[in-house]
């Protein structure tokens, strides 16, 4: 029987049609994605990672909400452009925590992975609702309405224990201390900010966006920016560890 | 049967009526609970839509006669062609709301205060409205009208089911509502082609099944013992983008009073799944779907059969197998690892064989045929967007060579690629799929103007190629001054140069934009006047397609 006559039993059985089509696509997938899951370069470990502060997270939430991924990516190349322009290539390790991933796919702005400490944040805030009074060629669009709004304080202890299940190792304490955090990052005053640097190495305290008396999206969403990039010290990370 | 029998409601009408009636009552519950604003108002939308079905529901028990449509009438088939009708003019519809977006982002590019600094407003919550519209609203409404007609046709067999393909069509653009006003209020998961939340997510999940329930529901009642290649093409993209759907969006949300949820995945791996998912609705939803309307459109508008059966049964196989594993060259030079990328590099090289397989396939059927390009504009139309087909299929395998990719990733080459494949491919066949339907479901000799036909043709045309060649033309551009250092060794130009250098592109890609949306324009005004003047054809049995030996 030839290859075209054996063709015609799936041609004229539709549950064995639909049987070869599961079978075929399951390859590659099955294929490129399980190893990702036990392969030491994809889930290695990097001194200096920790899961973000209960302010970054919420900018992070603003930044996911507003769509700053379609024109910033967050994954630096290994080329020589890429890290003369925006400093040492991404690590996998450096978005282990990131529920979802913000690589990004176009630049229509640059590449923010690094971005934090860069500026200040007097610059971000004035960026942010004006990008054009700083860089008059921008086509960012302008976020007044961020230092207009209030950040959202309710249900800070759910966003943390919702991203434990699905991976991010918060411990019990900053759950529990989740929003004493949230308002203490903001707030260099506060009694609460050595906790919080306690619990999040490296955590900045600032009033980021200069309104001391209350908590903006603005103030959220400048605490994430100044955060990316700045939790490994690439002095001390051995770049050799992974090769074979 | 006799016609005496006492009119009852059918376990559908009465299930489903019960079911709305509780979906209903709980949206009310998760609209008075509510923990943000864009959750609230889709339980209103969800309560007011499931009110609205259980009426529907009985309004149209209460008109229809004892009797369910019977599934054949003189022993031909009793074709269901409402669900399809709706699906049609739903794709119209979107179609121009999709292409406007579009054109509204593109000139937010060009002149930023456009953004108007409003939360709804501005390119980063327009962007995936544009992309959802277009791709899910407009090519989901081609797909679901197109196969409900080409399944029936080629089974001659009555659609399966009585109310369910009425639930797979407006489940389906309740889905698209949800979607797109989620958007505007800064709901999303950020996972491209994949930003609806979770309970979004788990409606289209229950509308895709039915989906799939339906259409194998009507194979499997079909009167000829082939299954026509056209349907091989659905039920892969229908299966597919099932097992996609379901791999990426795992999210837990935050509370089932909120709409923030956490997805299942992280960093690398979710970056994987993002982009196999991503590559694949690609593959399946824009190119199987499309390659299915294809198969049967051409040759149906050509009269002439498939030019080579075995070419398409390798053309399907091929296809379907070496797509799923083209998704890493999305992420080439990332951190995901090197091996991956290559592996998808690979795939993505030899996809360009079956992708030209198709190609050609589709392009030979016109053998003997070709005069029929000087006189039928809805057949050039098909026939521009298979070469279309082509070129995208070429220009993709180029761009996911690692060399060409470090230079094309992150700029607007990609979107000028994009753009290609879907203004001139899924565009153009979806809009001759449509020319072709809108007399055969209104039951009209021809369309209102073959003319209106020829001007869409070449203006949509014009805008294509205005569009992909300021893309090119950007994002080399913009790919070679980010990489470019002076003869002393540092970086030529600072970032925002590069933005500076793009202006004058993003103009002529809004011009060729809006080009493209007068075309569609023309399009709807020649479909509307076809319902609505046109000649009333005379029902003559149309012969069932067949495969071609």
């Amino acid at each position: 029987m030839s290859f075209w006559k054996r063709h015609q039993i799936v041609e004229k059985n539709s549950i064995l049609l639909i049987i070869g089509i599961l079978l075929v696509i399951a390859v590659g997938g099955f294929v490129e994605i399980t190893p990702l899951f036990y392969l030491k370069s994809t889930i290695e470990k990097v001194d200096g990672m920790r899961p973000y502060t209960p302010l970054e997270l919420a900018g992070r939430n603003i930044y996911v909400r507003e769509g700053c991924y379609l024109c910033h990516s967050q994954m630096i190349r290994p080329l020589r452009d890429e890290i003369e322009r925006y400093g040492h290539y991404s690590l996998a390790a450096e978005s282990m925590f990131d529920h979802p991933f913000q690589w990004g796919s176009k630049r229509t702005g640059p590449d923010l992975a690094r971005v934090g400490g860069k500026y200040s944040d007097e610059w971000h805030v004035t960026h942010l609702v004006n990008p054009r009074a700083i860089v008059p060629q921008s086509v960012m669009p302008g976020y007044p309405f961020l230092a207009e709004t209030d950040l959202e304080v309710t249900g800070v202890v759910e966003h943390l224990s919702t991203s434990r299940v699905v991976g991010v190792p918060y411990s019990d304490e900053q759950i529990a201390n989740a929003a004493a955090d949230l308002k203490a990052q903001a707030d260099p005053d506060s009694d609460g900010a050595d906790a919080l640097q306690k619990r999040y190495p490296k955590a900045v305290v600032r009033n980021f966006d200069g309104k001391a008396q209350r908590l903006t999206e603005m103030d959220a969403l400048v605490a994430y920016l100044q955060m990316l990039g700045t939790l490994v010290d690439f002095k001390l990370y051995n770049e050799k560890a992974n090769l074979r | 049967m006799s016609d005496h029998s006492i009119k009852q409601m059918t376990p559908a009408e009465s299930g489903l009526s019960i079911l709305f009636a509780i979906l209903a009552f709980l949206s009310l519950v998760g609209a008075a609970l509510g923990k943000d604003q864009a959750y609230i108002f889709h339980a209103y939308l969800a309560c007011a839509a499931s009110v609205a079905a259980v009426f529907a529901i009985g309004n149209r028990y209460f008109a229809r006669p004892a009797k369910l449509p019977v599934q054949e009438i003189d022993g031909r088939p009793n074709y269901n062609f409402g669900p399809v009708k709706f699906a049609t003019v739903a794709a119209v519809f979107w179609g121009i709301a999709g292409f406007t977006v579009g054109l509204v982002i593109a000139l937010q590019l060009a002149y930023p205060v456009l953004n108007l600094d409003l939360p709804w407003t501005t390119f980063g919550r327009l962007r995936p409205l544009h992309t959802s519209a277009v791709i899910f609203a407009f090519g989901g409404n081609v797909l679901i009208a197109t196969s409900f007609y080409v399944v029936q046709r080629t089974c001659r067999a009555r659609l399966a089911g009585d109310l369910a393909p009425w639930f797979v069509v407006l489940g389906y653009n309740f889905f698209i509502v949800i979607a797109g006003t989620g958007y505007l209020l800064g709901v999303t998961q950020s996972k491209e082609y994949a930003e609806p939340e979770w309970y979004a997510d788990l409606w289209l999940t229950i509308v895709w099944v039915m989906y799939l329930l339906v259409f194998l529901g009507t194979i499997l009642k079909r009167k000829e013992p082939h299954i026509f290649v056209a349907n091989w093409f659905y039920l892969a993209f229908i299966v597919t983008i099932a097992v996609l759907h379901l791999g990426n969006n795992p999210a837990l949300p935050v509370s089932i009073l909120g709409s923030k949820s956490y997805v299942a995945w992280g960093g690398v791996q979710d970056a994987m799944f993002q982009w196999w998912y991503g590559h694949n609705a690609v593959g399946f939803f824009l190119t199987a779907g499309f390659l299915a309307i294809m198969y049967y459109f051409i040759p149906k508008r050509a009269e002439r059969p498939i030019y080579s059966y075995r070419l398409s049964i390798i053309h399907f196989w091929a296809l379907i197998f070496l797509y799923i594993w083209a998704g890493p060259h999305h992420l080439h030079y990332t951190a995901l690892p090197d091996w991956t990328q290559t592996l998808g590099m690979t795939f993505s090289i030899m996809l360009w064989m079956p992708s030209w397989g198709g190609m050609i396939n589709g392009l030979m059927t016109l053998s003997g045929a070709w005069d029929k390009l000087r006189t039928d504009p809805v057949l050039r139309m098909m026939v521009v967007s298979v070469a279309f087909y082509g070129m995208s299929t070429f220009e993709g395998p180029m761009m996911s060579i690692k060399v060409v990719n470090s230079l094309s990733h992150y700029t607007d080459w990609t979107i000028g690629h994009v753009h290609s494949g879907a203004l001139g491919w899924v565009g153009f066949v979806s809009f001759g799929a449509i020319y072709c339907l809108v007399p055969w479901l209104w039951n009209r000799k021809q369309l209102y103007s073959l003319r209106l036909v020829n001007w869409h043709f070449w203006i949509a045309t014009i805008g294509i190629v205005l569009y992909i060649s300021a893309m090119w033309v950007s994002g080399i551009l913009q790919g070679l001054m980010w990489r470019a250092y002076t003869s002393l060794g540092f970086l030529e130009y600072s970032f925002i140069e590069t933005v500076e250098a793009m202006h004058p592109f993003y103009i002529i890609r809004a011009a060729g934009g809006s080009l493209f949306l007068v075309g569609a324009l023309i399009m709807a005004y020649n479909l509307w006047m076809t319902i609505r003047v046109g000649e009333v054809e005379e029902t003559l049995p149309r012969a069932a397609l067949q495969p071609a030996e």
